[in-house]
């Protein structure tokens, strides 16, 4: 506050840089290609891609910093008028920091866990010798409060791991403000915490890039996030700035068919939406298309995107996409794709009662007297945040936890509660797909075995007619049958959910049980899968029970809604009922923390 | 914990700051210290325990004590075999013969050589305090010479000193201490130079650290054998910490890099770090047998393989338990120290 910064033109740029090229050192691949940034004082940009597009690489450039075994190879970048990639190692190191600070990805695993919070933030300030060590440790204790942190002696003394997930991420963001940087690069910050400790993390933020008239760039994958903080968007894909303008701009009239089918793939919390993904996959480092990137995924593409690299074209005021035919782009409404939300008349056909559900772990109660019911060709789900029992409820119905009392009904059967001792009838009922579709597959066999031992085991079918099977089965998933060969590494994190979906098809269960299934995927993968599970219920009458923390997704996804706080049911009933006029107070504060897309609308 | 909290896994600390995490609540961490440090002195004393039934057991199975005392007598006069057996509670059923024993050792009397009458304590005392000396001596160059080069390699990854480093120390891992110990004999005191004295020869009265120049090769011999593994291990260990994101947060904060490896990568390996030197002292107590023997050295390698072959039972039996009681010494002191400096350990404590 007292270190005044030489007064900065509003619009002046603090940080450009103009055709970043990243490589990879051992192969001579560009990992990122022409990106073009220009970060003014008090303004947020959000760098937008999904998972391969090269965001976070462009984001680390800045700083002069390439990961192992990549090298910035090309371009220029300009820090508070310094050229970085004219400077020498140690002359980067200097600014590094000082002139543009980092807040990284995970910050409970960036945060040393051998050091106290105390000596972690004063460590820059040390290093580069900033006032006398009396004004370092005042320093330190006025900006604790400033993130909402406490200033006390006792805090400081802490170690990471004595913090929550949304404290350290404070520090995280105390330790970047401390020196006064120009510059910040922010690498998904909030990626993993709660909705309300997001929307804390994101007004703090706000707050102190204002104040300080810092100029961030904000990368993420989460679009709704952006709406709610930047003031511009870049959205990159394969390695490149495939759209840039201001954030209104991208979001009511986005000129590049990436964006749109990106947008496509966003739920919205007040109106029910078609999710659609994008066919095909994000093609990796090496072996991107000639012409536009995205050509071979276009809805849009003519036979020219094949052929030429095309060129930033204007859109609007300050907003141009990389595409030859944006201005032959229909009009787009973001509202095209509303559907109905579901009827409130509609009878339904019980398949599944839960009543009087407590659940244990050794001597804590987690879940107290829960209750709700399932109806066929029905989506109900289980919403909360981290710790509100959500996941151990669907853990208890399908049998995989076992202490808990209560009655879980099963078609007019009750259920014992570990799936071991249900029948096999029962446990060929009620089919589970877990979060993690990395962890969930065996690595050592290939998709047909995986999908064969189900359909052996419950008798669905064996030998000659198991296979085939096997093969409608990724049919109704949307993967080839060529997959059936391969073992799972060869597959995208989306593709192996799709077959952790047809494993728990092969079954022919009446419930499936959706344990975040969509958290670990890129957005217009889960919109695909979406998509997917949508199509499933209706082609097969299945019901399901969906586990998430997105409420937004809610809205799209399911029929009805249960809303769980600290293992107690706050308030359930007709998704588009819940999310449009909340009753209780727990229910109103989680729909003002989510981020969405709504107000950018016009 | 009340009741009604629930499970560690699924606990999320209140963010909005007030609430103490870790340290404020559960137990006062004195108590816990008390109470895990008891347990593990309990488990301790249990090892040693049975250690001394198993030792009792082999040693009584190793030769008849009473035929290497009387030697050729032994045949001539089955009088003399009587009372000796008689004296060594040889007619007892092991059981009891093991309770006299331990009932012995409690008060601090490893009881007398059969092979000269000598109380054992006062034979052996000597020789333990000069392997001691030669363990602690190895040590003392182990331990900083692993550090420096396992830093140098990590610093370095890749590069040339690197892969030398890597090559050597696996070359060395490769080679058994006894050959190593006659190759440096063979370079430095026979064939190639007569430097250093191959064996050692301490005149009555005389301890090794009056001779220093007699405890350069056995203590080479041991640190080339051990030196290597710690090399590698704490190489893997640092280069692990150096690919951390914490260290790739200090790296964007602008940190210089030999201070993100003393300060940032250095602190979170020294846990592994005590563990794998601990063990390799532990096995040094044991491994100096066969170094002693080759360079002659008067510590207890030498005395246990004496004592052996003269079926001398009490000198076994007192060495075994020596080594034994190092082996689980060293082991808790490293794990007391691996708690005190692991953050999380340590105010885990308390919780």
């Amino acid at each position: 506050m007292s270190t005044a910064a030489q007064p900065i033109e509003p619009d002046e740029a603090v940080c450009t840089a103009s055709d970043l090229r990243v490589s990879l050192r051992a192969r001579g691949v560009d990992v990122v290609d022409g990106v073009d940034l220009v970060l003014r004082p008090g303004k947020i940009v959000g760098l937008v891609g999904e998972s391969g597009s090269g965001k976070t690489t462009s984001g680390t450039a800045l700083l002069g910093y390439a990961r192992t075994g990549a090298a910035i190879t090309g371009g220029q970048i300009i820090v508070a008028g310094h050229d970085v990639r004219s400077m020498s190692p140690g002359q980067v190191r200097r600014i590094r920091g000082i002139d543009i600070g980092y807040v990284p990805q995970d910050p409970s695993s960036a945060l040393n866990p051998a050091i106290r919070i105390g000596a972690q933030l004063r460590e820059l300030l040390d290093l580069h010798n900033v006032g006398t060590p009396a004004e370092r440790a005042d320093a330190i204790r006025t900006i604790l409060p400033e993130v909402g942190l406490p200033n006390t002696d006792e805090f400081l003394r802490r170690y990471p791991h004595q913090l929550s997930g949304g404290q350290v991420q404070r520090v995280a963001l105390a330790m970047v403000f401390l020196p006064r940087p120009k510059v910040l690069v922010l690498d998904e910050p909030t990626t993993g915490l709660d909705v309300t400790t997001q929307s804390m993390v994101l007004e703090t933020l706000d707050r102190l890039c204002e104040r300080f008239a810092v100029a961030a760039l904000y990368v993420t994958h989460d679009l709704a996030v952006v709406a709610t903080i930047a003031d511009r968007v870049a959205v990159m894909y394969a390695g490149q700035l495939i759209e840039i303008g201001p954030a209104a701009e991208i979001f009511n009239r986005p000129g590049h068919p990436y964006t749109r089918a990106l947008l496509n793939a966003i739920p919205h919390l007040h109106r029910s939406f078609a999710l659609t993904g994008i066919p095909g996959r994000t093609p990796a480092p090496g072996a991107r298309p000639s012409g536009c990137r995205f050509h071979d995924r276009c809805a849009f593409a003519i036979a020219e995107c094949a052929a030429t690299e095309p060129d930033y074209a204007d859109v609007g005021p300050q907003h141009h996409a990389r595409c030859i035919r944006t201005g032959e782009l229909p009009a787009w409404d973001p509202r095209a794709r509303a559907v109905a939300d579901t009827d409130p008349q509609r009878e339904r056909d019980l398949v599944l009662t839960v009543q009087d559900l407590n659940v244990y772990y050794g001597p804590a109660h987690v879940v107290h007297d829960v209750g709700f019911d399932l109806a066929r060709r029905e989506i109900v789900a289980l919403v909360g945040e981290s710790g509100s029992g959500k996941t151990t409820i669907s853990r208890c119905v399908a049998g995989l936890h076992d202490q808990w009392d209560g009655e879980v009904d099963l078609g007019g059967e009750e259920l014992v509660r570990s799936a071991r001792r249900r029948t096999p009838e029962q446990r060929k009922r009620i089919q589970y797909i877990f979060q993690n579709p990395y962890g969930s597959l065996n690595p050592r066999r290939t998709v047909e075995q995986i999908l064969l031992r189900p359909l052996e085991l419950f008798g669905v079918a064996h030998g000659r007619a198991a296979r085939e099977r096997a093969a409608q089965l990724l049919d109704a998933v949307q993967l080839g049958e060529g997959a059936l060969s391969l073992r799972t590494n060869r597959l995208s994190g989306g593709e192996r959910q799709r077959v952790a979906i047809a494993r728990a098809l092969a079954a022919e269960p009446d419930i499936l049980v959706c344990d975040e299934i969509t958290s670990a995927l890129d957005v217009s993968i889960q919109g695909s899968i979406t998509e997917l599970l949508n199509r499933i219920k209706n082609e097969r009458s299945i019901s399901m029970l969906f586990v998430t923390h997105d409420l937004a997704l809610v809205r799209s996804i399911a029929d009805r809604v249960l809303v769980l706080q600290h293992g107690r049911l706050v308030e359930g009933g007709l998704a588009a009922d819940v999310l449009d006029r909340p009753e209780q107070t727990y229910t109103q504060d989680l729909l003002a923390h989510t981020p969405t897309l709504e107000h950018t609308l016009e | 914990m009340s009741v009604t909290s629930p499970p560690a896994a699924e606990q999320e600390p209140q963010d909005p700051v007030s609430v103490p995490a870790t340290e404020a609540s559960g137990r006062s961490p004195a108590r816990a210290w008390t109470r895990w440090i008891l347990r593990r002195l309990g488990l301790a004393v249990l090892t040693l325990w049975l250690v001394s039934v198993i030792v009792f057991i082999a040693t009584s199975a190793i030769g008849d004590p009473v035929r290497a005392i009387l030697g050729r007598d032994f045949d001539v006069s089955p009088e003399r075999v009587a009372s000796i057996r008689a004296e060594l509670h040889l007619d007892e059923p092991l059981p009891v013969r093991y309770g006299i024993w331990f009932g012995n050792l409690l008060q601090g009397n490893p009881g007398n050589s059969v092979a000269n009458g000598l109380p054992v304590a006062e034979l052996i005392g000597d020789k333990v305090v000069n392997s001691g000396f030669l363990v602690l001596v190895t040590a003392l160059v182990m331990v900083p010479l692993s550090l420096a080069l396992a830093m140098l390699s990590a610093r370095g990854r890749g590069g040339p000193l690197d892969n030398g480093i890597q090559f050597v120390t696996l070359a060395l891992a490769g080679v058994p201490e006894f050959v190593t110990g006659i190759l440096l004999v063979a370079l430095f005191s026979t064939s190639v130079f007569h430097l250093l004295p191959a064996v050692t020869v301490l005149p009555v009265g005389y301890m090794p650290w009056d001779r220093p120049a007699s405890l350069i090769l056995p203590v080479a011999t041991l640190v080339i054998a051990v030196t290597p593994y710690l090399v590698r291990i704490l190489r893997s260990n640092l280069i692990e910490a150096l690919d951390s994101d914490y260290v790739e947060l200090a790296r964007l904060k602008g940190v210089p890099e030999g201070r993100i490896l003393r300060e940032h990568a250095l602190p979170n390996t020294i846990v592994p770090m005590i563990q794998v030197t601990a063990l390799q002292l532990a096995w040094l107590v044991g491994g100096v047998v066969l170094i002693e023997y080759l360079f002659n050295y008067p510590g207890i390698g030498a005395a246990l393989v004496d004592a052996v072959r003269n079926s001398d039972f009490p000198v076994v039996q007192a060495l075994s338990m020596i080594i034994a009681s190092v082996y689980i010494v060293v082991n808790l002191i490293a794990d007391i120290a691996s708690i005190l400096l692991t953050p999380r350990a340590r105010t885990g404590m308390a919780a």
